[in-house]
């Protein structure tokens, strides 16, 4: 039922864009007629005045109303583009019982929550995994439009739908609505701009693969030469790490600095930085005792700390990156969470319900390396390591219960090395071919192979460096 | 959070002195507009150069660097009809400048004000990334250079009217050296009508409605997109049932495909600057016609 219900929607949306498409372009090419005419007409006659005249023939406002809009969008208003991200994965474990050792889970595991969200590889055999509506324009001569969903099954998940000025003051950038936070790297790009069909481990446990905010974000860019922007965020703080809450004001706030630069005309660089902070009043996860008892247990009054560091270095040849570039990017990332944990909520166990102080210290890494060495062909290898880390338990400390007792919070050193080839016909379509030995979970390696192709409907998109 | 605070405070005191200064900050998208602007305002204008002569303008990366330098600008040059629209959009919506904003004076897309070759009748992507907007790369035909000339000798005085004067002296001179290098390229150029030219894009349309040339066909098989062997192998019989009289290759072209029909085909290739500085010869905009007219005689024999 959902189904249908997506479909003729989805449906709907595209015929509805196509026959706009259509309309579009009949009225820009009416335009262009009239635009040639004009300027046919101002040839003619600029061609018998002298140049010092034709100086005051062309008034400096003469700039075409319509195309004034035009180059940042494309020949439609507003920009409207799809993407189609089709995978068949072949995984040798079952992903309903994939895990991030020693990790709270952020958030459905691969099997469950499916689409490529949350932690996990997905689901096996051929998949239309997300499809990612995008539709963007100026709103007025003050503020952008920009509104992404990604489009599964039986869901429509906003990703980002926000406004934005830019210059109100002089490198001041405002964001309001809901946008992919700017801690990380890869936590701002969608999906289909990663160069891997899966997002980094350390992304999957400590972000849910892309944490959202529902709020507002400030960025400044200084007047330098060396690209420097300090930039502050706040909002809601629903997701994970922190939850829901029925509170006025912020749940969580954000700060985040980058830097950046060439050096000579092949290379450029930026260096990132962040801390966030939210709290969680009640998040739930499942896990199992000593004696394999499946138990809930709710974390409360939990304060959670996260700060980050990247790094993306590029090297295209002379500035052009056509025929041969190199990219390489790494992220790290800490987190420190304290609260109560209330082990068992159903009494399940044997040890039954017990509450206490907890916290925790966690880190993770990864670095990757894409390779471009000829039109079309790129290479890349991945490298991801997380560590469990410290963990503190009043009902560990006091004997109630042991250590095994929160089975997923094991320690662990999850690992995996991706490794990827693809190949793209044009700006506009990617296929990939990638292979990952995945130890994620406590004791077994997964190898995950998998086939994938992104293609883009549409206006002509803009990716950040 | 408070140390926040001071720091964006003491950064936008730093930012006061910097929008005090008294030249106009120029970011030319291309070389060919930074040259402009320079025949236009010389030493009263401080001009960035946002790519170089070796770059395919349509295949930049929206770098910290080019974000830094938009920050700055008062005036951003840009050729338009989408041959930036995969950084330029990303550049403006990052750096937080509202005087150049799409619809600002400091907003300046030179092909907008010129008559646009290839303005495609529908627009699919089955043919390739056309420009919905026609053919981009409307320099090489000196008389644009006129028409775009005037308009942003307009535009500087809108942004800089302390200096309207010297402008507009500075147009009247670089209009009078151009129609004067038009007339005398258009002869020097009469032994090219109907050269029949393999250019790697349709990057030379506008050189070759110019000056008459026939541009047969293209390296590339459909815009943006790469030749593969097979298209080669294609091109390679084409050419030799329908010859062409010279391969030109931009300064931002790959050498290898170009230099692969070449020698299977024995029809010259020469490298064209394509815009300043993508040759030692092309040092402004004059040396760029010069040179090419110059390369384009010799390697057809002409001269």
């Amino acid at each position: 039922m959902s189904r249908n219900v997506l479909a003729s929607t989805l449906a709907f949306s595209l015929s509805f864009s196509a026959t706009a498409l259509a309309q579009d372009q009949s009225a820009e090419i009416e335009e262009l007629r009239q635009r040639i005419q004009e300027l046919e007409e101002r040839l003619d006659s600029g061609s018998t005045t002298d140049p010092a005249q034709s100086t005051e023939v062309v008034p400096a406002t003469t700039t075409p109303t319509s195309s004034g809009s035009a180059p940042t969008s494309n020949a439609f208003n507003p920009a409207i583009s799809l993407i189609l991200d089709a995978k068949y994965r072949n995984l040798e474990l079952d992903p309903n019982t994939y895990q991030i050792g020693g990790f709270v889970p952020s958030g459905g595991h691969g099997g469950e929550a499916g689409h490529g969200h949350g932690a996990g590889p997905g689901e096996r055999g051929f998949n239309l995994d997300e499809s990612e509506l995008t539709i963007s324009a100026n709103i007025d001569p003050y503020w952008l439009g920009y509104f992404t969903a990604g489009l599964a099954d039986g869901e429509i998940e906003i990703e980002e739908a926000y406004i934005q000025n830019s210059g109100y003051m002089p490198g001041l950038v405002a964001k309001a609505g809901r946008f992919f936070s700017a801690i990380g790297y890869v936590n701002q790009q969608h999906p289909h701009s990663w160069d891997f069909a899966d997002a980094p481990l350390v992304q999957q446990a400590f972000h849910a693969t892309n944490l959202g905010e529902d709020g507002v974000q400030l960025r400044y860019v200084a007047p330098t030469d060396l690209f420097i922007e300090l930039g502050v965020e706040g909002g809601r703080g629903a997701n994970f790490p922190g939850s829901e809450r029925n509170k006025n004001g912020f749940n969580a706030g954000a700060v985040f600095a980058h830097l950046g630069g060439d050096i000579g005309f092949s290379n450029s660089y930026q260096i990132g930085a962040s801390y966030r902070e939210t709290t969680a009043t009640e998040r739930e996860y499942d896990d199992e005792d000593s004696t394999g008892t499946e138990i809930e247990n709710i974390f409360s009054d939990l304060n959670s700390k996260t700060w980050g560091i990247n790094f993306v270095w590029k090297w295209t040849p002379n500035g052009d990156p056509s025929v041969r570039n190199f990219k390489f990017q790494a992220e790290y990332f800490g987190r420190e969470e304290d609260g109560q944990l209330e082990y068992d909520i159903d009494s399940a166990s044997p040890a039954g319900t017990q509450t206490g102080a907890y916290s925790s210290e966690q880190d993770g890494w990864y670095a990757q390396g894409v390779w471009q060495f000829m039109p079309r062909w790129r290479v890349g290898l991945r490298y991801d390591q997380l560590n469990s880390g410290t963990l503190e338990y009043a009902p560990i400390t006091s004997g109630n219960i042991s250590r095994d007792d929160l089975q997923l919070l094991r320690e662990h050193k999850p690992k995996r090395t991706t490794v990827m080839v693809d190949f793209s016909t044009s700006e506009f379509a990617r296929f990939r071919l990638q292979f990952a030995q995945d130890k994620a979970r406590f004791d077994e390696t997964d190898n995950q192979i998998i086939f994938q192709y992104i293609v883009s409907l549409g206006a002509h998109g803009a990716h950040k460096f | 959070m408070r140390t926040f605070v001071a720091i964006v405070c003491v950064a936008l005191a730093c930012a006061l002195p910097a929008t005090a200064s008294a030249k106009v900050r120029a970011f030319a998208c291309e070389p060919e507009w930074a040259a402009l602007l320079d025949e236009l305002g010389g030493k009263h204008i401080s001009v960035y150069q946002a790519t170089s002569p070796k770059q395919d303008p349509h295949r930049v990366e929206a770098r910290p660097s080019l974000i830094a330098r938009m920050r700055r600008a008062d005036l951003v040059v840009c050729s338009g009809s989408d041959l930036e629209i995969g950084w330029l959009p990303v550049l403006l919506r990052s750096a937080g400048n509202s005087k150049v904003q799409p619809g600002q004076p400091g907003h300046f897309l030179a092909s907008e004000f010129v008559e646009r070759l290839d303005v495609p009748e529908k627009v699919d992507r089955s043919m390739g990334d056309v420009h919905p907007f026609g053919n981009p790369h409307v320099h090489l035909d000196p008389r644009n250079l006129a028409i775009i000339g005037n308009a942003l000798a307009n535009r500087l005085t809108e942004i800089d009217r302390d200096n309207a004067d010297i402008y507009t002296a500075r147009n009247t001179a670089f209009q009078e050296k151009l129609s004067a290098s038009i007339k005398r390229w258009e002869r020097e150029a009469e032994v090219l009508k109907g050269l029949r030219l393999v250019t790697y894009h349709r990057d030379g349309i506008y050189l070759a409605n110019w000056l008459g040339l026939d541009l047969t066909m293209t390296i590339e098989p459909k815009p943006g997109i790469p030749p593969s062997a097979g298209h080669l192998a294609d091109l390679l019989s084409k050419l030799k049932t329908e010859p062409a009289d010279v391969i030109a290759r931009m300064a931002y072209n790959e050498p290898k495909a170009p230099t692969w029909l070449s020698e299977r085909t024995g029809i010259p290739v020469v490298e064209l600057p394509y815009t300043v500085g993508g040759t030692k010869q092309a040092k402004d905009l004059f040396g760029l016609f010069d040179d090419t007219i110059d390369r384009l005689k010799t390697a057809a024999g002409r001269s």
